[in-house]
């Protein structure tokens, strides 16, 4: 096997942070090669170096046999490498073949680029409309256009960042096909996850990075996925402990729910028991943020929509639904769970004013949000400084580990988390976790919309899909199968129809 | 080369030294420009910034001081408020024209009784019409989404134009030889606002700049109001979650700073204007966005501002009389000093490290 | 009923440079409220050289150079300071106000030279504008430069992320932006007043600005609101000389009150959804800072 690619000695120093050290590893001609790493890790850094974002401190690279140093993404482009990105580096309100042109250093004319784009994404059976503008797309036809836009280019190196984070079971299917095809080509794949299952499934070779340096690289289908767990964070990850939940009386009910907007809700319907975790899957953008405001109360809804021990709380405010117990954590850390400039103690205020008596009289209590701050900081093991730290100079776990401890120490009668644990490392998402199901221990009713269907499957006692603003009826998680959660999912919309619009 | 490394909060030191920096910044500048426009520029700067306090003609200069940094203040912590929200009120001028009027229409209509109500009936009314015109872009702007800055500064222009018509009409002095202008409320006892303490500049503009100073501290440090106003400006989508509702916000904002610029117009055009002519909006309504960002928002900022800015009007008229320098100076001096203040700015929100 | 028609594109022309180089400002991403502090430096610088020099075609040149010269202040200010643009905007506006009113005194009661008369009875800068409307379009739709402009203001991340020079763009766009500005002001000293008043913008500038919202971003949109503007003000002054029974002021708030029913009705449209125009580019206002 030759090498497309190789990297000798790499290095990268953030101030505080070796973000990459000593990194050497090759992608052959062919291979689609795993890059497997925790957040954090430095997987981030590693392909922004060699896509000319960030430049190396030391080390060097070498594409097809010449040095590589690009000096920014279009140096990395013209010497063969092509990228796609974990969140799309796409631009909503132009059309498919804009964002293909933007893609390419010398893009044909107009007429040319269409024909080419709709013959290359049929070759791929990823077919594309040119003229559509990318605001009516869904995620996994965005993520259609960002390949087109690498293929067109014939990359001799394919930079794949996260890329099934977004798709159904069934789109990762069609995706990886794809990337076969690609391969019998002879373009090698960097093919970035944290997911075990497909990389042992689908990749030649994985290298696998910790704390910014690499561990090793294996065959990783001569691996369980337990041992490439213990390589990637190091030690045997911790056991969640969800024993002692007996599930009690229906304390929330949802019903013929409906929101407008891009992605409204549509008759969404749910019952929630005490000492229950009702988990809610899908891919991000098909309800979940409006599902959550629905909830908190953000956008009231039509009366009678949501009931909690029979008081009707659909007109409420986020404030009153907090008095009664029904409380919240957004998926957005920063901006909308917390406020990055403000302090951890004055991020106190924004949910636990009413709950911890932090504010009375329309008088805020400084002292008190100060004790409560630190209460969730010792509660849940936040490494800061301190309750006068700014929100946005904590770490994305310890800031999630603050957000949803905060809630946590609220007492709630109803808890709703949007993707609890993303981009939170291992450690703090297991930590998280557990306190879920701790709640739920105590007889609360929890509500986890999440698009990690592992976390889904670990914590929740019934599971729904929400597709297209559409939830589908909860079953019992017990016994469900990967393949019936795909399906319930959705299917792949349209994934493998792949329709084109006239 | 040097790169930026964003900071997770800002420093208290840098936010106090960063306006400080930008006077001196704006002081040297100008010294440059004048010195370029042949004037000698250290007598330029002295005449500004130091002899209307301790000069010779100091004892007349002195009082203007409170005179003109009242209304300043006064609006000044009206737009605070807004501004650390996220909402751009730029139209205070307009509130302050409209606030004048509706007090002077007050008074107007009360000729010549003498009566107890008539001086506070003129707050009320200045205040009242400030924040109506106020509400005109906080409603356009909940009820339809329109741009409250450009809707309020449209207004500036409207509300002049109103007080030139009323100058000349409706509002015209019968005894006064048919000159534009209304009456001299300075010459109606009932409806003036004089100077307080003799050879104090203050009158009761200054002191509703005082309380609106404290109440702003109040609002922005302790009750929940001004947790709501930040967390609105710093994050939007957090304030929503915490259960701020935007419109409410926009109404009471832009409402507040209409009605504290009503009054700062009332008090002048009974005080020190006497009259509504035709040219009665001054800048003040301008000059207070400089001082609102000078001041970095927080009352006490908002003071000092204030007082400096009414030292550059002073001492602007004053160079203009002893050395003969153009009367704009006092503009340039202001805009100046906004652009080195937002420049310099960058210290207290990034670190600054060299490139390795 | 065709001189009522030279007269409102007369008055359309200020407005229409103006909003043309805000909205290639606005299309890259950045939201310059100078307007109309660049208008009025523009408008004195342009008269002065008309003055000096006795050419209107010279002192239009000298307009563009000063409206973009201080929009580079504006530039150098939210791009490489990272100032918030609407502060640093109000700032522009407010020292352009200024620093005229100090340099304009000697220019205060001169003449302008003759302006240079076109075909069909417009002068040259009217025929000008008119040409930038689909120029400016073409730029934007149809080549290479405009699509990655408008990829800049879309979203300047990922715009970053492919490698295209984000700051460099915004800066050659404001540069645009002021040069368009600075031409539109000297457009009403030169051409349509005759002489240097301070202050004689009267909030044109901010009208461009509105004309830009209504245009919902689009050249053909800006000729409609310029137009429609202009309209306007001819309307009121043949009233005020018809001497119709209402007062004068209250026909001189017609094109205020006429931008603020105009950008009532676009953002109406726009917030209940009939709209079948162009959003606000994404990246609007907000700084952009490459963490390297």
């Amino acid at each position: 096997m030759t090498d497309v690619f190789r990297a000798e000695g790499l290095g990268k120093t953030y101030p505080g942070v070796r973000a990459n050290d000593d990194i050497g590893f090759s992608v052959g001609r062919g291979e689609i090669h795993a890059l497997l790493g925790e957040n954090g890790a430095g997987k981030s850094t590693l392909v922004k170096m060699i896509y000319g974002l960030v430049r190396p401190d030391e080390g060097r690279m070498v594409l097809n046999g010449q040095p590589h140093a690009p000096a920014d993404p279009r140096a990395a482009r013209a010497a063969g490498v092509a990228m796609v990105f974990q969140h799309f580096s796409l631009f909503d309100a132009l059309t498919v073949a804009e964002n293909v042109a933007l893609g390419m250093e010398n893009p044909p004319p107009r007429a040319d680029l269409s024909r080419r784009i709709s013959e290359v994404s049929t070759a791929y059976g990823l077919p594309l409309n040119p003229a559509r503008r990318i605001a009516s797309l869904s995620a996994g036809e965005r993520q259609r256009v960002e390949i087109i836009r690498c293929l067109l280019q014939d990359p001799r190196l394919l930079i794949m960042d996260e890329p099934t984070s977004v798709l159904t079971p069934q789109e990762a299917e069609i995706l990886f096909a794809t990337l076969r095809q690609l391969a019998a080509q002879g373009t090698a794949i960097l093919y970035i996850s944290h997911k075990l299952d497909e990389i042992r499934s689908h990749c030649d070779r994985a290298t696998i990075l910790r704390h910014g340096k690499v561990v090793g690289t294996v065959d990783p289908r001569a691996h369980s996925a337990r041992e490439l767990a213990a390589m990637m964070v190091g030690a045997e990850m911790r056991i969640i402990d969800r024993s002692g939940r007996v599930p009690g009386a229906e304390i929330l009910q949802v019903q013929d729910l409906s929101s407008s907007g891009e992605m409204a809700l549509k008759d969404v319907a749910l019952t929630l028991r005490a000492g229950e975790i009702l988990g809610i899957g899908g891919v991000a953008g098909n309800g979940q943020e409006e599902l959550l405001a629905a909830l908190s109360g953000e956008d009231p809804t039509a009366p009678g929509t949501v009931i909690m021990d029979g008081t009707d709380l659909s007109a409420m405010g986020p404030e009153a639904r907090r008095r009664l117990g029904l409380l919240s954590a957004p998926e957005d850390r920063l901006g909308h769970a917390a406020v990055p400039e403000f302090s951890l103690s004055e991020n106190t205020l924004l949910t636990a004013g009413a709950r911890q008596n932090l504010v009375r009289h329309g008088l805020v209590d400084h002292s008190a949000a100060r004790r409560f701050a630190e209460a969730v900081i010792n509660a849940f093991d936040v490494r800061t400084p301190g309750p006068g730290t700014a929100a946005g100079a904590l770490s994305g776990g310890n800031l999630q580990k603050f957000v949803i401890g905060r809630e946590v120490l609220g007492k709630p009668r109803v808890l709703v988390v949007n993707q609890p644990t993303w981009g939170v490392d291992a450690g703090a998402a297991a930590a998280i976790r557990q306190a879920l199901l701790d709640l739920a221990g105590n007889e609360a009713g929890v509500i986890v919309i999440s698009q990690d269907l592992d976390e889904l499957l670990e914590l929740s006692d019934r599971f729904c899909a929400l597709n297209q603003g559409r939830l589908s009826a909860p079953r019992p998680t017990e016994g469900l199968t990967i393949e019936e959660i795909g399906l319930m999912l959705g299917g792949g919309h349209g994934m493998e129809v792949g329709h084109v619009p006239a | 080369m040097f790169r930026l490394e964003p900071r997770a909060s800002a420093p208290l030191g840098w936010q106090i030294a960063t306006p400080i920096l930008a006077v001196l910044a704006t002081m040297f500048v100008g010294g440059l420009l004048f010195a370029a426009m042949g004037f000698d520029p250290v007598a330029a700067i002295r005449t500004i910034f130091w002899d209307p306090l301790f000069g010779p003609a100091a004892g007349y200069s002195r009082p203007q001081l409170l005179v003109k940094a009242g209304p300043l203040i006064l609006i000044a912590c009206g737009l605070a408020l807004g501004f650390r929200a996220g909402i751009w009120n730029i139209g205070a001028e307009g509130q302050y024209i409209i606030g004048a009027i509706c007090g002077a229409a007050v008074a107007l209509a009360a000729y010549p009784a003498e009566a107890f109500w008539i001086f506070p009936a003129m707050i009320l009314a200045g205040a009242l019409g400030g924040w109506a015109w106020g509400m005109i872009p906080a409603l356009l702007r909940n009820w339809f989404g329109a741009s409250e800055i450009l809707v309020s500064l449209m207004l500036v222009y409207v509300a002049q134009k109103i007080a030139a018509w009323m100058a000349f009409g409706p509002m015209k002095n019968p005894e006064g030889f048919n000159f534009p202008g209304s009456r001299n409320l300075q010459q109606y006892p009932a409806a003036a606002n004089p100077e307080l303490i003799a050879n104090s500049g203050l009158h009761w503009g200054g002191i509703a700049a005082i309380v609106a100073l404290a109440a702003t501290w109040f609002i922005m440090s302790r009750h929940v109001l001004g947790f709501q106003v930040r967390t609105a400006g710093a994050a939007p989508r957090a304030a929503r979650f915490a259960g701020v509702r935007p419109e409410r916000l926009v109404a009471l904002c832009l409402g507040v700073s209409g009605a504290l610029a009503g009054l700062a117009g009332l008090f002048e055009v009974a005080g020190p204007a006497g009259q509504i002519t035709e040219s009665f909006g001054s800048g003040y309504g301008f000059t207070a966005i400089i001082v609102a960002f000078l001041g970095r928002l927080h009352p006490l900022g908002i003071l000092l501002a204030g007082l400096l800015m009414a030292l550059t009007y002073i001492g602007g008229e004053l160079a203009q009389m002893m050395l003969n320098l153009p009367a704009a100076t006092v503009q340039v001096f202001q805009g100046m000093l906004l652009f080195f203040l937002l420049g310099f700015d960058l210290l207290t929100r990034y670190r600054i490290r060299r490139r390795t | 009923m065709i001189s009522v028609f030279i007269l409102l594109l007369g008055a359309a022309t200020p407005i229409l440079f103006a909003a043309l180089g805000e909205l290639v400002a606005e299309r890259a991403g950045v939201l310059n409220l100078g307007v109309e502090g660049m208008m009025v430096g523009g408008a004195l610088a342009g008269f002065a050289a008309a003055h000096a020099t006795g050419s209107p075609a010279l002192g239009f040149a000298v307009a563009a150079l000063a409206g973009a010269a201080l929009s580079m202040l504006f530039a150098m200010m939210t791009q490489y300071l990272l100032s918030n643009q609407v502060a640093t905007g109000l700032a522009l506006t407010l020292f352009g106000l200024g620093l005229t009113a100090m340099f304009g005194k000697p220019y205060e009661g001169v003449k302008a030279p003759a302006m240079m008369a076109g075909p069909l009875g417009l002068n040259w800068m009217i025929w000008l504008g008119l040409a930038m409307v689909p120029v400016v379009w073409w730029f934007l739709v149809r080549t290479r430069p405009g699509l990655i402009l408008r990829a800049v203001g879309e979203n300047h991340d990922a715009a970053h992320g492919l490698g295209y020079p984000v700051r460099a763009m915004r800066i050659a766009a404001l540069a645009f932006g002021g040069a368009m500005a600075g031409m539109g002001g000297a457009y009403i000293s030169i051409a349509t007043v005759l002489q240097w008043t301070e202050g004689m913008t009267a909030g044109a500038g901010w009208i461009a600005l509105a004309i830009v919202v209504f245009a919902q971003w689009n050249p053909w949109g800006v000729l409609a609101g310029a137009w429609l503007f202009g309209g306007v003000t001819v309307l009121q002054l043949r009233l005020q000389a018809a001497g119709v029974a209402v007062p004068v002021q209250f026909l001189a708030m017609a094109p205020y009150l006429a931008t603020i029913l105009v950008l009532v009705l676009i953002s109406a449209r726009q917030k209940f959804g009939r709209s079948g125009g162009g959003a606000a580019p994404g990246s609007l206002g907000r700084p952009f800072h490459a963490l390297r």
